[in-house]
């Protein structure tokens, strides 16, 4: 569903960020991102939604390849999967249901089908009571909550997070993983970059470590500790 | 569509000022284009009048007979820009000079005045190039004495409406291309007035097309504000002239309507010029 194919990405400016990586992630699956600032975590999660594309080698997200892709075709792939940022990307004057209508209206979904999905994401991140509210008026987790409702409109069947708790406290953090968490268990695969190894390391779940833009561990090739997390 | 509408709306309140920049120059470059068209055509429907009256008059030698004039009133008659030729006799040309210069009557005699021949010219056929054919035509005939016509202030006008409509155009483009740079340079600081809107936009996986769409309509909005604000600084103009200088006529409905869409053709390419640019360079 996601393929890394031996891509390599060079930046004009700051050099190699990727060198030769190759992973995939199948359906419904919930995989950690770890590894220090300047890895290459965030490089991998804009390979996905072709924000950026391979230097070298090719990424495959649904069937669309880098290699070649069309602009449009890049427009068609994001509506089929959902991206959420560490500084959750609303604007700010517009309220929360305006906010989450804002990325169905601009892929000219009709009218009336926008106002109950809306509402029905809504409730399902817990925000149905702050429909009105401005982003301001929120705390981060609900803004995050905001942000992960309107990356839900399409029914994605990717969620690509870049440190979505990295500005949260542990409360809220919890909170908004848990959400994550629900998500996945609903049939969408989760693709999450974080700092966070306290996180990582209580939960159960696939592990890839970058560094130095290659991927240094995959927990589902290999059983042991990834070294991040070893002590 | 609707939505696309809101999104210009929101351009306009986020930078009022780079929106009345840019309708002010739209409306002085179709401002100045609009004046010189005004005198373009306010002497154009001057000369139609004068072309109307435009005739060639072939003065007559003394005693030519009869019949030598009526044949060459039939050759005459017979050019295609000819509309009308007409004998004046002396009898009558007296009789027209006395009437026509009543303080004079009586120093005219009998015998003064030559005969003439009257020559009205076609629709089409009046402008100063074939009237000045037409005339040596006419003096080709050995009985002909003299031929005249209007010949200098008919050239004199057409060299001003000539001029007027040339500063016009000139003028025109020049501030319409003004108008356009400045447009564009606007859509930047609109474009990274949304910026983050914009990102967004991309990232939920709306088109390219779609993202520029509003800015299209904002400029299509300020072409046809400017063009507005245009012809009614140009119709405030000709009420101006009209009351304190001479009598003008304000473009019909279809020309003003012309300007409205050469405002809206400002606004667009202003904004079409940059707008591309300026998005891809928003990630």
């Amino acid at each position: 569903m996601i393929r890394f194919s031996h891509v390599h990405k060079e930046y004009p400016r700051t050099g190699v960020a990727l060198n030769d990586v190759s992973f995939a992630v199948n359906r419904g699956e919930f995989v950690f991102l770890t590894g220090p600032s300047g890895a290459g975590k965030s490089s991998i999660l804009k390979l996905i939604y072709m924000d950026e594309l391979p230097t070298k080698g090719d990424v495959m997200v649904s069937g669309t390849h880098s290699t070649g892709v069309k602009r449009k075709a890049i427009s068609l792939l994001r509506r089929k999967l959902g991206v959420v940022f560490q500084d959750f990307r609303l604007l700010e004057d517009r309220s929360v249901e305006a906010n989450v209508a804002f990325a169905l209206e601009v892929i000219g979904t009709p009218r009336e089908k926008i106002r109950p999905k809306v509402a029905r994401l809504l409730t399902q991140v817990g925000l149905a009571s702050k429909a009105t509210n401005v982003p301001r008026e929120l705390s981060g987790g609900e803004q995050q909550r905001v942000a992960i409702a309107r990356a839900l409109v399409n029914d994605p069947f990717v969620l690509v997070a870049d440190e979505p708790t990295g500005n949260l406290d542990d409360r809220a953090t919890r909170g908004v993983f848990q959400l994550l968490r629900e998500i996945n268990a609903a049939g969408t695969a989760v693709v999450m970059a974080t700092h966070n190894l306290e996180l990582v390391k209580r939960e159960n779940l696939r592990v890839l470590e970058i560094n130095r833009g290659q991927v240094v561990y995959d927990s589902n090739d290999d059983k042991g500790r990834a070294p991040e997390l070893t002590p | 569509m609707s939505l696309a509408l809101r999104e210009a709306m929101i351009g306009f309140r986020r930078a009022p000022m780079l929106s009345v920049l840019s309708i002010t120059t739209i409306a002085f470059s179709l401002f100045a284009f609009g004046l010189f068209s005004l005198v373009a055509i306010n002497l154009r429907s001057a000369l139609q009048q004068v072309e109307s009256r435009v005739e060639i008059r072939g003065f007559l030698e003394e005693g030519v007979s009869a019949e030598a004039v009526a044949d060459a009133m039939q050759v005459i008659g017979s050019y295609p820009e000819v509309a009308r030729v007409e004998y004046v006799s002396p009898e009558q040309a007296l009789e027209r000079a006395r009437e026509e210069l009543k303080e004079f009557r009586d120093v005219f005699e009998a015998g003064f005045l030559p005969g003439s021949l009257d020559i009205r010219l076609r629709e089409g056929s009046r402008d100063p190039v074939k009237v000045a054919e037409v005339a040596q035509r006419i003096r080709g005939f050995n009985f002909v004495n003299d031929v005249r016509f209007g010949a200098e202030w008919i050239q004199k006008l057409y060299t001003i409406r000539n001029i007027a409509t040339a500063a016009g155009i000139i003028l025109g483009l020049a501030f319409a291309a003004v108008a356009v740079i400045i447009i564009s340079a606007t859509i930047r600081m609109a474009v990274m007035a949304r910026a983050r809107e914009i990102s967004i936009m991309r990232l939920v996986g709306a088109t390219d097309g779609f993202i520029r769409r509003p800015f299209l309509i904002e400029g299509f909005i300020k072409g046809v504000l400017g063009g507005g604000l245009a012809l009614l600084l140009t119709w405030i103009a000709s009420l101006v002239i009209s009351k304190y200088f001479i009598q003008t006529e304000f473009f019909a409905p279809s020309l003003a309507m012309l300007g409205l869409l050469g405002g809206a053709v400002i606004g667009v390419a202003g904004s079409a010029l940059s707008v591309g640019r300026q998005i891809r360079q928003v990630s």
